[in-house]
């Protein structure tokens, strides 16, 4: 197994190791499958983005990497991940450590009904990451700064992290997730209810980001995708039709799907 | 590449054993509520169910002319009122026959129910051919012996703390050896009133008066409150008017029952002079107190009603009110009488209310309409509860079974008819 | 097309306008049976404790210590020797309200928390409808249950522990009350904490929390105010319920906060006073009215109060 993985993953990646493998990854909701077959290396320190039109599956393969679709009863998922070399979904992986591991930003930002610091507090206090006051207080306002929202919030901390902007709360939300200095970051669709200018900010902050942390994004824009991202992975259908370079994908797509649904004729 | 560990930490060990103890909380919280009321069926169940039986006693009665009737002229009247007594005491001396003196006489006597004399005097006013026959008649025990009979009284118990005494348990015994003592089903339990004696109590003057008043509720309660619910869902203008009326019955929903009584007491009793201890007013005061929960649960179930059915129907030229009654309404009538028969079943269960408004009396007779004087079944718990007598507890448990299997059946009629007439869309 | 047809758009049958504006009449009519209903429980209290304050003075009745309407039984005594003091039957009622908030509060919370968050459906489809059978017993039963079982076993419980508990204690109508609320609580904070959006729950899944730590730790704290709001609902219906107290609490007007101790209660109280056999107009019975506009006017504040809350934190999740 694992020699045979060494082999397809020298096959396709060139750039960089990959921290995480997807190979014939199934995923069914009751009796439909929703993932058909799919297998794809994440780089590591990169950006890769998976674009698709809607109901294609590409949010669904995201949560796949953290075990998100374990909160889902009816949902199965088959096939092997790896994260670092390891199967996460291996028996005696404890998700709890996964997902401090590979953290994750969700479609809508979804704040705690809390203060913006006890927000960006909360993940190291649940994992005991911090030794004392002082400690946690430097993870919270570093994480800000990492989020590029420091600045903007550094006198109003402890006003409810419900009382930003959208897109301020959106990078609340990445700061709360590289709080608990997770080594990839999932992102579904961050910017989907953003404007133009605070969906610029967040995409020059991946940018900036991935120095640090390894980014999987669900976009439904194809040129935030081309924007952000150095790999694409596009999917149709539940299936995954293509996957490789960011460039050779969007100048020089292979399949003839990908071709259509980048010039805008299905999607 | 770092080694990046996805196992189970000590700390996270720590996290999950939290975990595992909080949901066991859970189902503690939950055990203890359903044990409590599991505990408290048991006890019910365990003393009720011994009134649905009763103690009789065989005693062959000679039935003398000269006692019963000594002018022979058979008049139903004088039948009825004879004077039984010294005939069911010598019948059952034939048995205990070292009874004889005054006191002992009176102590034997006091083995039967106080009531076997009025029973005796229907038979013969029945069959006066009986008179001047000797037979045997099964007639009530007491409620002692009927306790004793039912294991509920301990022989070896202090004899000062019970009302049988040794003499007595030593004659019931006799009895039983003579084969006159049986158990059989209590249908005084379900045929007659209220009585001071608990072998000669029932339920059914209460039964009835609870269903008059149910009746007197549904009447008002119904229409008023679905045409409340319809006025405000489909009728009705956002405006001051409608948001008074909206908070009212909010506020009403949530007024203590005992209030209502008072409301009762004051308003219908006092004022409108209407009268006092009858299920017309009890009915009365129950339905405002249902008011609010039909109306809250038939707008809800106006609400789910799509507004398509009111656009097809307004599409056709129908007015708002052709809309309203030929389409909506029928549309949501399951769901309301759904709603109503649960208010309904919460009203019979209802006590202090009717305390206020004088259904609280003690009543023989059974009620023959509205207007009758009555106590309805949640009442006669009350009442019953706190009577000293021991039997009362028996017949406390059992009217509470009868009123629970009767909340039982509303409830499941009213899934019944969520099921069976409930459309989906 | 014929000349026949007819295009006129005006109201053409002044008699069907005249029907849909009389069943709208009637309808309207209806609803303000709600109102009359308010008014009339509040007009006939209120001209009812009016009178009483006539006889006994308003601040003697709100500060009074003490609570004797049974020295004041003859007419020619009215207002001069009974003692209408109702703060002991406020202690009482709060004594007991509190004895069931301290049962009702732990147990229908985690009820809820479990039922909504960790409960498989089945699981659920058969625990929710025994805690509305629960809810559906008539509160004469649980008063049955309370002065025959219960008490007998706390006192027999206290005298084996060496202390004196009275036949009749706060402790035993706390006790059964507390679980006759804990369904209603259940369900009120069931609804409350499904309320909670679920993206708040992935994103605390999502960054590794367990499940404890979500609910503890972002969903019970989200839904506090309706889960408070639900409690002052509880509170409100401890207060104001009857048939438990009336067949366990007793009668004695105790200002105590021993829960061994009988106390009574405003609503013992009141069907103490108009249960007898006496004239209408005496200061005895008009005391019933000023306890009830007392008790309406404490569980309607405290209503409208949780409702103001639930309100809000419902339209916040909106």
């Amino acid at each position: 197994m694992e020699k045979n993985m060494t082999e397809e993953t020298a096959a396709q990646t060139d750039a960089s190791t990959p921290i995480m493998t997807a190979r014939g990854v199934d995923v069914f909701y009751g009796k439909k499958q929703a993932i058909k077959n799919v297998s794809l290396d994440i780089p590591e320190n990169q950006i890769t983005a998976l674009i698709g039109p809607s109901g294609c599956g590409k949010s669904t393969f995201l949560r796949c990497f953290n075990r998100m679709n374990d909160t889902i009863d009816s949902c199965r998922v088959t096939g092997d991940i790896q994260f670092a070399g390891q199967d996460i979904y291996a028996p005696k992986v404890d998700v709890v450590a996964l997902r401090s591991r590979i953290g994750m930003v969700f479609q809508k930002a979804n704040p705690f009904p809390k203060s913006i610091f006890d927000n960006v507090a909360y993940g190291p206090k649940i994992h005991g990451l911090s030794k004392s006051k002082d400690h946690l207080e430097d993870i919270v306002i570093t994480s800000l700064r990492r989020a590029g929202l420091y600045d903007e919030v550094s006198d109003r901390l402890d006003e409810p992290g419900t009382s930003l902007s959208g897109g301020q709360q959106q990078r609340l939300c990445i700061a709360r997730a590289i709080a608990v200095d997770p080594q990839i970051i999932l992102m579904d669709e961050p910017c989907s209810a953003l404007d133009p200018i605070a969906t610029a900010i967040i995409e020059n902050l991946m940018d900036s980001m991935k120095e640090k942390y390894t980014i999987v994004i669900v976009t439904h824009s194809m040129q935030q995708a081309a924007r952000v991202s150095q790999q694409t992975a596009f999917f149709h259908l539940g299936e995954l039709v293509e996957s490789g370079e960011t460039e050779s994908i969007f100048t020089n797509p292979e399949q003839e799907r990908t071709q259509n649904y980048i010039s805008g004729r299905i999607g | 590449m770092p080694d990046y560990i996805l196992t189970t930490s000590p700390q996270m060990a720590k996290r999950h054993a939290r975990h595992s103890r909080f949901q066991w909380y859970g189902r503690l919280a939950i055990a203890i509520s359903i044990s409590f009321m599991l505990l408290m069926f048991t006890a019910i169940f365990a003393r009720g169910t011994g009134a649905f039986q009763k103690t009789m006693i065989a005693v062959d009665v000679e039935f003398t002319e000269s006692v019963i009737d000594p002018k022979g002229t058979r008049v139903e009247m004088d039948l009825k009122q004879g004077n039984y007594k010294p005939l069911i005491l010598s019948g059952l001396q034939q048995v205990v026959t070292g009874a004889t003196e005054r006191k002992d006489r009176n102590r034997l006597y006091k083995l039967v129910s106080g009531g076997a004399v009025f029973d005796l005097g229907e038979r013969v006013a029945a069959k006066p051919d009986m008179i001047g026959t000797t037979q045997r008649v099964w007639i009530a025990a007491s409620s002692e012996v009927d306790l004793y009979i039912k294991g509920k009284v301990d022989p070896e118990s202090d004899e000062a703390v019970r009302r049988l005494k040794d003499q007595d348990i030593a004659w019931v015994k006799l009895l039983q050896e003579d084969g006159r003592v049986k158990r059989k089903f209590n249908r005084v339990f379900f045929t007659s009133g209220d009585s001071r004696a608990p072998e000669m109590a029932g339920i059914l003057s209460a039964a009835l008066g609870s269903f008059f008043s149910l009746l007197v509720c549904f009447l008002i309660a119904f229409p008023l409150g679905i045409l409340t619910a319809v006025y405000l869902e489909e009728y009705a203008k956002k405006n001051r008017l409608t948001n008074l009326i909206e908070v009212n019955i909010n506020n009403l929903a949530a007024v203590p029952s005992i209030v209502f009584g008072l409301l009762g007491l004051a308003v219908f009793l006092n004022f409108f002079n209407l009268p006092r201890s009858t299920p017309l007013v009890g009915g009365m005061v129950l339905a405002l107190m249902t008011l609010p929960t039909i109306i809250i649960a038939s707008r809800s179930i106006l609400r789910s009603i799509p507004q398509t059915t009111r656009d097809a129907a307004m599409g056709l030229g129908a007015s708002k009110t052709q809309t309203t009654f030929h389409h909506v309404v029928p549309l949501a009538m399951p769901g309301m009488l759904t709603g109503t028969i649960l208010g309904m079943a919460r009203a019979l269960g209802e006590t202090a209310p009717l305390l206020m408004i004088g259904m609280v009396a003690f009543i023989v007779d059974v009620p023959k309409g509205v207007t009758d004087v009555a106590t309805s079944l949640p009442v006669q718990i009350f009442l019953w509860a706190d009577s000293p007598e021991k039997g009362f507890v028996e017949l406390t448990s059992a009217a509470i079974m009868v009123l629970l299997v009767f909340l039982i059946l509303m409830n499941l009629f009213a899934v019944y008819l969520r099921r069976r007439l409930e459309r989906r869309w | 097309m014929s000349d026949s047809r007819d295009f006129t758009l005006r109201r053409s049958n002044r008699r069907n306008q005249i029907k849909e504006y009389a069943i709208q009449a009637v309808l309207m009519a209806c609803s303000f049976v709600a109102i009359f209903t308010t008014i009339g429980i509040v007009a006939s209290l209120a001209f009812e404790a009016y009178r009483f304050f006539g006889r006994i003075p308003l601040a003697d009745f709100l500060f009074g210590l003490e609570w004797s309407p049974q020295t004041a039984m003859r007419a020619d005594q009215v207002g001069a020797s009974g003692k209408f003091g109702v703060l002991p039957l406020l202690s009482g009622t709060l004594l007991i309200s509190f004895i069931a908030m301290c049962v009702a509060t732990p147990l229908g919370i985690l009820s809820a928390v479990y039922l909504a968050e960790f409960a498989r459906p089945k699981t659920r489809n058969i625990i929710k409808p025994m805690l509305e059978l629960l809810a559906g017993i008539p509160t004469v039963v649980y008063g049955f249950f309370a002065a025959l079982v219960v008490a007998p076993i706390i006192r027999s419980m206290g005298s084996g522990a060496g202390f004196q508990i009275s036949s009749e204690s706060a402790l035993a109508a706390g006790l059964v009350m507390g679980i006759m609320l804990v369904p209603f609580i259940s369900s009120l904070s069931d609804d409350v904490i499904n309320a909670v959006p679920q993206a708040l729950r992935d994103a605390s899944y999502g960054m590794g929390a367990t499940e404890t730590e979500t609910i503890t730790k972002v969903v019970l704290p989200a839904a506090t105010p309706g889960i408070i709001g639900s409690l002052l609902l509880a509170v409100s219906r401890a207060i104001g319920e009857t048939m438990i107290v009336v067949m366990a609490a007793g009668l004695a007007a105790n200002l105590t906060a021993n829960p061994f101790e009988a106390v009574t209660t405003m609503t013992v109280q009141i069907v103490t006073l108009l249960t007898g056999d006496q004239e209408f107009d005496s200061a005895k019975t008009l005391a019933a009215f000023a306890i009830a506009l007392f008790l309406l006017v404490l569980t309607l504040g405290l209503n409208i109060v949780a409702l103001r809350i639930v309100d809000k934190y419902k339209r916040k999740y909106a």
